[in-house]
């Protein structure tokens, strides 16, 4: 997938401003493998600030407790899982670090979820049900703590970086909900 | 709500220390092991991102999007904003270089840059996400997973032009 969308770039990108003349295009891309590096030395210290608090939390118990503490929300959300699964867990920690920003770090305990799902499916090459909705609530997660963004505005002296936050709170949210409501929907239209 | 967003980061980290503290946690040491780790991370993700980087710039510099999106004519928002709507869910790297480049050319706190960002931040790349984790089970049939996944990045796009609006 990344691989054909990464040969798609360079071909459209480079046949289109052959074919409208705009031989920019040669110095444009000498000047972003700089800018490349640019955008990664300012968002390398963030990634490191973020994983050094996280890993105490992690060492402390605290992501495990609130991780425990969405269990009961889960056990609604995946009517499948047994309730005594260890994948409440992992779902649950998934989930707490993809809210505060560090998908990164959240996908270890993302793949950890999914295998035990793999353990209960029947059918091994087909997705669950919980399998649906877990990527659902990964691709639309609730986020509230977006570093990447707020590091990128900081650079664009933003006069106030963080004022994003309240809105992707809220955007995040509905929008996880309308994934977790349509993805209800099919199973409730399969019945019916 | 400012305020709130304001405090939030250091708050966050009081928290986990203070609670780290009471659990007798070496916090020091934890903490430089984080540290090592988003080094790490940091260097796994280098190759990917600046190969994004440099393909995106590519495909933005040489104007297409732009006078593809310029074709699409939608006044309901800002068109600025189509090429991080029609990227994000493929490319977690070239939607941030996108929203660079807008926040570079906008302003960070225009309408479009705000728009850019709240988009950017809500949603995740959904395509690339599915791949990744039914790849690691050996899934074949995905069902209705992708429609899913798109249907909420697309209910993500409208609602932040909403919140941008009212708020």
């Amino acid at each position: 997938m990344i691989n054909y969308l990464f040969a798609s770039f360079f071909i459209i990108g480079i046949i289109y401003s052959l074919l409208t003349n705009n031989l920019a295009i040669s110095s444009e891309m000498l000047s972003s493998a700089k800018s490349g590096l640019d955008l990664m030395f300012s968002i390398i210290p963030i990634i490191c600030l973020w994983l050094g608090i996280m890993n105490i939390a992690k060492k402390s118990g605290l992501l495990d407790k609130v991780a425990k503490l969405l269990t009961p929300i889960l056990i609604v959300i995946f009517p499948e899982i047994p309730k005594n699964s260890p994948c409440f867990t992992y779902i649950g920690t998934n989930i707490v670090l993809n809210m505060l920003g560090v998908g990164s770090a959240a996908t270890p305990f993302g793949l950890k979820a999914i295998k035990e799902m793999q353990k209960l499916n029947k059918q091994k090459d087909t997705a669950t049900r919980s399998m649906i909705t877990f990527l659902v609530m990964n691709t639309a997660s609730v986020t509230i703590m977006p570093t990447t963004i707020i590091s990128l505005r900081i650079m664009y002296h933003s006069i106030s970086p963080e004022s994003i936050i309240p809105y992707i709170i809220i955007t995040s949210t509905l929008s996880c909900l309308i994934g977790l409501i349509i993805d209800r929907l099919f199973y409730v239209v399969k019945k019916v | 709500m400012i305020y709130i967003s304001k405090i939030i980061i250091p708050l966050i980290t009081i928290i986990v220390i203070v609670y780290a503290l009471i659990k007798k946690v070496n916090i020091y040491d934890e903490f430089l092991e984080g540290v090592k780790e988003g080094l790490h991370l940091s260097l796994e993700i280098f190759p990917s991102m600046f190969a994004m980087i440099i393909s995106v710039t590519v495909l933005v510099k040489s104007n297409f999007i732009d006078d593809l999106t310029s074709l699409i004519n939608i006044n309901l928002f800002p068109k600025e904003i189509l090429p991080i709507a029609i990227l994000r869910p493929i490319s977690s790297s070239s939607s941030v270089m996108i929203l660079n480049t807008i926040l570079n050319t906008y302003g960070p706190d225009s309408l479009i840059g705000k728009i850019a960002s709240i988009i950017t931040g809500s949603t995740d790349t959904t395509i690339y996400i599915i791949g990744m984790y039914y790849s690691s089970i050996k899934i074949k049939y995905i069902r209705h997973s992708l429609l899913i996944g798109l249907l909420a990045d697309l209910s993500c796009i409208i609602i932040s032009i909403i919140v941008t609006n009212i708020l």
